[in-house]
C-alpha cells in the first residue's frame, strides 16, 4: 500500500465520518463545521485526481462562501442551541431504512455491472484538470453557458434581495 | 485506483445526504444535506472524467477528453451557489413569518 492509497483511504474515511457527524450533531453550528470538513476531504480527493482547478474552486466557493453564508444565517436567527424538535423515532427509522435500501441496491448494481470492470482512475497525473486547459475549453467551447450563468447569478441576486426584503 | 471505490464512496455520501433530508426537521440541516448530495455527484463526475482520460491517453498523448466533465462540475458549483443564496433567503423569510425553521410547520397548503 503506497502513499497514494493511504491518502485515498484516509480522505474517504474523513469524508464519510464527517458526513455522518453532520447527521448526528444536535447543534446546527457543529453540523456546518463538519460539513466544511467534508468539503475539505472532497477537495483533497480532487487534488489526488489532479483536478487542481476544481479543488481550489471547491475550497473557495463551498467551504469559503456557501458555508459562511450558512453560518451567518444560523447566527442571525440565533439557532445555535440544541432545541431542535425531533421527528418521532419511527419516521427516523423509516428514513434510515429507505436510505440504506437505496445504498444497498446501488452498490449491488455497481458490483454486477460489467462495463466498469477493470476501469481505473488515473491518479496524480494527467493535465486536463489544470487551470490552463480548463480555461481554454471553458472560453472556447462553453462561452455561451458561461455568459448565461452570469444572467443566472443576476437573477439569483435579485431574487434573494426581493425575497429577503422586509414586507 | 479502481473506479468502483470512487462510485461506492460517492454513493455512500449521497445516501447519507438522503437520510439527512428524510430524518431531520431543521430546514437548514436539510439544505446542507442537499449540498452534500451535490458534492457526492461532483466527486463521481471528476472520477469518471479521469477514467475516460486514462483510456484516451493511451491512443493520443495530447487528448483533452474528460475536460467536459470538469467544466460540468464547475457549472454545478455555479448553480449551487445561486441556489444557496435564494434558498437561504427563503429560509430567512420563513423564520420571520413563523419564528421557526421546522419543516413540519410548512404544511399549511395541506388543507
Amino acid at each position: 500500500m503506497n502513499a497514494i492509497q493511504i491518502l485515498f483511504w484516509f480522505l474517504s474515511a474523513l469524508a464519510l465520518v464527517s458526513a455522518l457527524m453532520v447527521l448526528f450533531s444536535k447543534n446546527p453550528v457543529h453540523s456546518v463545521l463538519w460539513l466544511i470538513a467534508v468539503f475539505f476531504a472532497i477537495s483533497g480527493h480532487y487534488i489526488l485526481l489532479n483536478a487542481q482547478f476544481l479543488a481550489i474552486v471547491n475550497v473557495i466557493v463551498y467551504a469559503g462562501a456557501i458555508m459562511v453564508l450558512f453560518l451567518f444565517v444560523i447566527m442571525l436567527m440565533n439557532l445555535n442551541k440544541e432545541t431542535e424538535p425531533q421527528k418521532n423515532v419511527w419516521m427516523k427509522l423509516a428514513g434510515a431504512i429507505s436510505g440504506g435500501c437505496l445504498l444497498m441496491i446501488l452498490v449491488s448494481l455497481v458490483r454486477q455491472a460489467p462495463e466498469i470492470n477493470g476501469k481505473t482512475v488515473l491518479l496524480k497525473s494527467g493535465n486536463i484538470g489544470l487551470i490552463g486547459n480548463l480555461g481554454k475549453v471553458l472560453f472556447h467551447d462553453y462561452v455561451v453557458p458561461f455568459e448565461i450563468s452570469s444572467v443566472l447569478f443576476l437573477s439569483a441576486m435579485v431574487g434573494a434581495v426581493v425575497i429577503g426584503k422586509k414586507d | 485506483m479502481p473506479i468502483q471505490y470512487y462510485i461506492i464512496l460517492s454513493l455512500s455520501l449521497f445516501c447519507i445526504g438522503i437520510v439527512g433530508v428524510l430524518t431531520r426537521r431543521n430546514a437548514i440541516i436539510v439544505f446542507m444535506c442537499v449540498e452534500l448530495m451535490l458534492n457526492a455527484v461532483n466527486l463521481l463526475l471528476v472520477a469518471f472524467s479521469k477514467v475516460h482520460y486514462a483510456a484516451a491517453y493511451l491512443v493520443n498523448k495530447a487528448t483533452t477528453t474528460g475536460s467536459e466533465a470538469q467544466i460540468f462540475v464547475f457549472f454545478i458549483m455555479v448553480v449551487a451557489a445561486a441556489e444557496v443564496s435564494v434558498g437561504l433567503a427563503i429560509i430567512v423569510m420563513m423564520y420571520r413569518n413563523v419564528h421557526s425553521v421546522d419543516v413540519n410547520f410548512l404544511n399549511r397548503l395541506k388543507n
